[in-house]
């Protein structure tokens, strides 16, 4: 037992939305009024390959719980293949991490378009909880960061 | 350090309904680089933007955050504000609150913190932007359209009589396509030819357009209003100058035995030839291949009754470079190969026919001189049946998966003026679905059925088989009777499925237009951008795009012209400034972005490099930021860290990631 | 699941076919050299699996006059193939009455290499009762 309080588990989500797809989808979730948990926090790239794998093991390096990349479906890329390469990008990555701790179950590729606002906050939702249940992530984590 | 202005916006209640707004403001004002933090209930507005204004110029601001709705709902409005008081647009950046935020979460505390956090990441990011300017490039007035079918010279007609040059590159000796082909046209049964032909002649004869017929685009390059091409200009044989089109050569040539392509190698053709009698331009080719002066060097027999002295043995292959503005596609189709479709006999019966070949057999200068009979015998038929969604609408691998669109309405046609011309024929019709939507279409369908009395039965054919009397025997079902049908017919008539030509993958790779797996050329947008490929400055008019029938290829050319006018009509391009750049320090010349890139925008250079005082030569990668769309996918291929996308930089996410997760 | 639903998803599972796949072209029943001696019309398998009227199938004459000819497989524009599922109906009726008509032993002197096998397997389960 910890001797401080035991404070409330609030994880540290970091959704990555591609501008075209994923953000507008992420709008629409939200002009549609579908809620899906406030830890959730998404950061806007060009497309789902700008993506780069530093970005991900950063925010885990800096304390975060999960992360999301949400980019156009297979074949329905603006730039019309950058969702093949963050795919690819993302297998790999996701089970180098697997392997170092970072339990699958904390990353995560979903394909949301631009009209799928439903499947968005339902994604959110489903990923938060599951966040919720794999705990914080005390791997990968940088100590000299944490205050 | 970037002096930072935040302005929090209550869009009325919207946000301040469950943000915090004052409590946002008092939060974010602390931040690293802050100098300026207000809120206002609508910051969109006239007055909100003058805030913004006013603050820019009093405390000197070098950055911008606007903490609102979605940047793509007013990051251009805000963008333009900051532009207006001297700030540079891209200085700006948002913070969704309103549909990221405080639409989706109920609770004050939880969403005002949320907010906070989002704001903090774009104040991280703008504390790294950078001023940016977006790049100019010209926009050469010249347009060139690959394809001269119904499509491409509509495209180019429309396009010329705007005043704009256009150039016609076309792969057969005659521009006209499959619509010069055909003999009549639903739903309103006039002559192809009649319509067709003044088009032609008003496009070969227009000031401002130049038809290359016989030949194909070897090689494109360049972008968006400055592409370079490559025409090849194939051996003719007979100079175009001198000839008069008076046809004595194609006369006297004693190589009569080449399958006429015009007719579907439904008859022959001499070596020396044009396509047909109203082939724009009228001056003939030589088919080397079935000539006998190139097959054993003896003959000449056009070369010796030309009065113009025109035919030319020496001729090589041309290649003429072009520059253009807009690219307009319009490559249309083929009719699909039978050859995996043996239960209809097609191989096996010269009876049995494709529609496209019973169009050249209906039409007077056809291979029948527009009688109709049967090419086996040359008997005039009594029963007839055509056979429906051949090749279309199939799941599996032998024929398309989408439906060809055309063909319902063509076998009505056929059967109707089959039925007007010889009454004692006898049409049947095997359909699955009779597909009609369109103006006069239905009308048309049933005036065949309720008019001319044509037999349509719902079910599909299985198996045509030749008797030895000549006759084929068709085996179908009638589905509404549930009955099995043993028709005996005099010939069949298949609608064959048609399938893009065969070509255009060659010329959308050329291109780097996006192709589907029916290569059919994609849109830019299924429905809001129809005519417009991804790849800017390449338009796409008729059956490239999707099954079309006539009038909806003419309406589709011509928007296709519109959008081509509206490009060629700027005189400059303003560049979207968010490109990827290549730091020559870094880059070690290896061309994985090469590789990745969709746009061919990256290059490879040797430059004088200046690396600490070292001075070498280096290959290094160079980005065309007109090319470039900014997607960034070379960023995370290049192995050297080099390559970074301005506006979304490597530093700039990463700061956003850390001021979320702090 | 009830008995009637459990057998149309074994007969599904059985012959890999997705019933809802069919445009209702009839081409099975166009090719289908025993139309006439069917009471059950090979197009007309196909809606009967979808309505799950299992038990009319099982004990039509159909399944037995069906030639295992394959022609309807061959010529499917959909991938639904009327043949496979009757074959899948037939090799039901033959599980319930817990008799096998292939005896493995007799397989390598009756192959035909010419012959698709799986003509050979529904052709033996028809004929060798």
């Amino acid at each position: 037992m910890s001797i401080e309080a035991k404070e409330e588990f609030r994880p540290k989500i970091v959704a990555f939305c591609c501008n075209w797809c994923s953000y507008a989808g992420a709008d629409l979730a939200g002009s549609s009024r579908l809620t899906y948990p406030a830890d959730v926090k998404i950061i806007r790239v060009p497309c789902s390959c700008r993506v780069n794998p530093m970005f991900i093991l950063r925010a885990f390096e800096k304390g975060a719980d999960g992360v999301i990349l949400c980019g156009c479906h297979p074949g329905d890329c603006h730039y019309s293949t950058g969702n093949y390469y963050a795919r690819r990008r993302m297998t790999l990555l996701f089970s180098m991490l697997d392997y170092l701790g970072v339990e699958n179950g904390r990353t995560r590729v979903e394909w949301v378009s631009a009209a799928e606002g439903v499947k968005f906050s339902q994604t959110m939702n489903e990923f938060v909880e599951k966040i919720y249940s794999l705990g914080k992530n005390v791997r990968l984590g940088d100590l000299r960061c944490r205050n | 350090m970037q002096r930072i202005g935040v302005f929090v916006c209550h869009c009325g209640s919207n946000i301040a309904a469950t943000v915090d707004v004052k409590k946002v403001v008092e939060m974010v004002a602390m931040e690293p680089g802050v100098v300026h933090a207000e809120d206002y209930q609508y910051m969109c507005s006239e007055a909100g933007q003058s805030l913004i204004a006013k603050a820019i110029q009093e405390k000197k601001l070098t950055g911008l955050v606007v903490c609102s709705c979605s940047p793509r709902m007013h990051e251009t409005t805000f963008r333009k504000a900051a532009e207006r008081a001297g700030l540079n647009p891209y200085m700006v950046e948002i913070a969704n609150i309103r549909e990221h935020c405080s639409w989706i979460h109920k609770d004050v505390e939880e969403a005002t913190k949320k907010a906070v956090i989002l704001a903090r990441a774009a104040i991280a990011k703008v504390n790294l932007n950078t001023p940016l300017k977006p790049g100019e490039s010209r926009v050469t007035k010249r347009a060139l359209v690959i394809g001269g079918g119904i499509a491409g010279i509509q495209t180019a007609l429309d396009i010329a009589d705007a005043g704009y040059e256009v150039d016609i590159v076309e792969k057969t000796p005659s521009i006209g396509g499959r619509m010069s082909q055909l003999d009549k046209t639903f739903p309103t049964l006039d002559c192809s030819a009649c319509i067709l032909t003044p088009k032609m002649v008003e496009a070969a004869a227009h000031e401002k357009i130049k038809i290359y017929t016989y030949s194909e685009v070897e090689k494109v390059t360049g972008f968006v209003g400055d592409f370079t091409v490559d025409i090849r200009k194939k051996a003719r044989s007979v100079n175009m100058d001198k000839c008069t089109g008076c046809g004595v050569c194609q006369e006297k040539c004693p190589s009569k035995k080449a399958p006429s392509e015009f007719n579907r190698g439904l008859n022959t053709r001499s070596a020396i030839y044009t396509p047909f009698a109203q082939a724009i331009p009228n001056v003939p080719v030589i088919d080397r291949e079935h000539c006998i002066k190139f097959k054993t060097g003896k003959c000449g027999v056009c070369a010796k009754v030309c009065q113009a002295g025109a035919i030319d043995y020496d001729q090589k292959d041309e290649i003429v470079t072009e520059k253009y503005g807009a690219i307009v596609v319009a490559t249309g189709f083929d009719t699909i190969k039978l050859d995996k479709y043996d239960e209809y006999a097609y191989s096996q019966s010269k009876d049995v026919i494709t529609s496209l070949e019973l169009e050249r057999i209906m039409n007077a200068a056809g291979p029948t001189k527009g009688h109709l009979e049967r090419l086996s015998d040359g008997k005039a038929p009594k029963e007839m049946v055509f056979i429906q969604c051949v090749g279309s609408r199939c799941s599996d691998d032998r024929g398309k998966s989408y439906c060809s669109k055309i063909c319902c309405m063509y076998t009505a046609k056929h059967a109707m003026l089959i039925r007007d011309k010889y009454p004692d024929v006898n049409d049947t019709v095997f359909y699955i679905d009779v597909r009609t939507p369109g103006k006069n279409f239905d009308e048309f369908y049933r005036r065949a059925v309720e008019q001319y009395g044509v037999n349509y039965i719902k079910g599909q054919v299985g198996k045509v088989l030749p008797q030895p009397n000549g006759k084929l025997l068709v085996q179908g079902v009638d589905l509404l009777d549930n009955r099995q049908i043993l028709k005996e017919a005099d010939m069949v008539v298949l609608a064959t499925a048609i399938e893009p030509n065969p070509d255009v993958r060659k010329i959308a790779t050329m291109l780097t237009a996006s192709i589907d797996t029916n290569n059919f050329l994609t849109e830019a947008h299924a429905k809001l951008r129809p005519v417009e490929s991804p790849t800017a400055g390449i338009f796409l008019s008729g059956v490239c795009q999707g099954p079309k029938d006539i009038p909806e290829t003419v309406a589709q050319a011509g928007a296709a012209a519109v959008k081509a006018i509206g490009l060629l009509a700027k005189d400059r391009l303003m560049t979207n400034p968010c490109t990827a750049q290549s730091d020559e320090l870094l880059c070690n010349g290896c061309s994985t972005c090469a590789n990745v890139c969709p746009y061919g925008a990256i290059t490879y250079e040797e430059r004088q490099v200046n690396d600490h005082g070292i001075r070498e030569v280096r290959r290094v990668a160079v980005v065309n930021n007109a090319l470039c769309q900014g997607c960034g996918a070379c960023t995370v291929a290049c192995p050297s860290g080099a390559m970074d996308l301005q506006g979304f930089s490597n530093r700039q996410i990463i700061a956003e990631v850390d001021a979320i997760c702090r | 699941m009830n008995n009637v639903k459990k057998q149309t998803e074994l007969i599904k599972e059985i012959s890999g076919v997705n019933p809802l796949k069919c445009m209702k072209c009839g081409k099975c029943s166009a090719s289908c050299p025993s139309f006439n001696e069917m009471d059950i019309k090979p197009h007309q398998f196909v809606s009967y699996i979808v309505n799950e009227d299992v038990e009319a199938l099982v004990n039509s004459k159909s399944l037995w006059k069906c030639l295992s000819c394959f022609a309807c497989v061959e010529r499917c524009p959909r991938d639904v193939k009327p043949g496979k599922l009757i074959d899948a109906a037939r090799q039901l009726v033959i599980r319930q009455r817990g008799e096998t008509y292939l005896s493995p032993d007799e397989i390598p002197q009756l192959l035909d290499p010419e012959i698709p096998q799986q003509l050979l397997v529904s052709a033996f389960r028809k004929y060798r009762r």
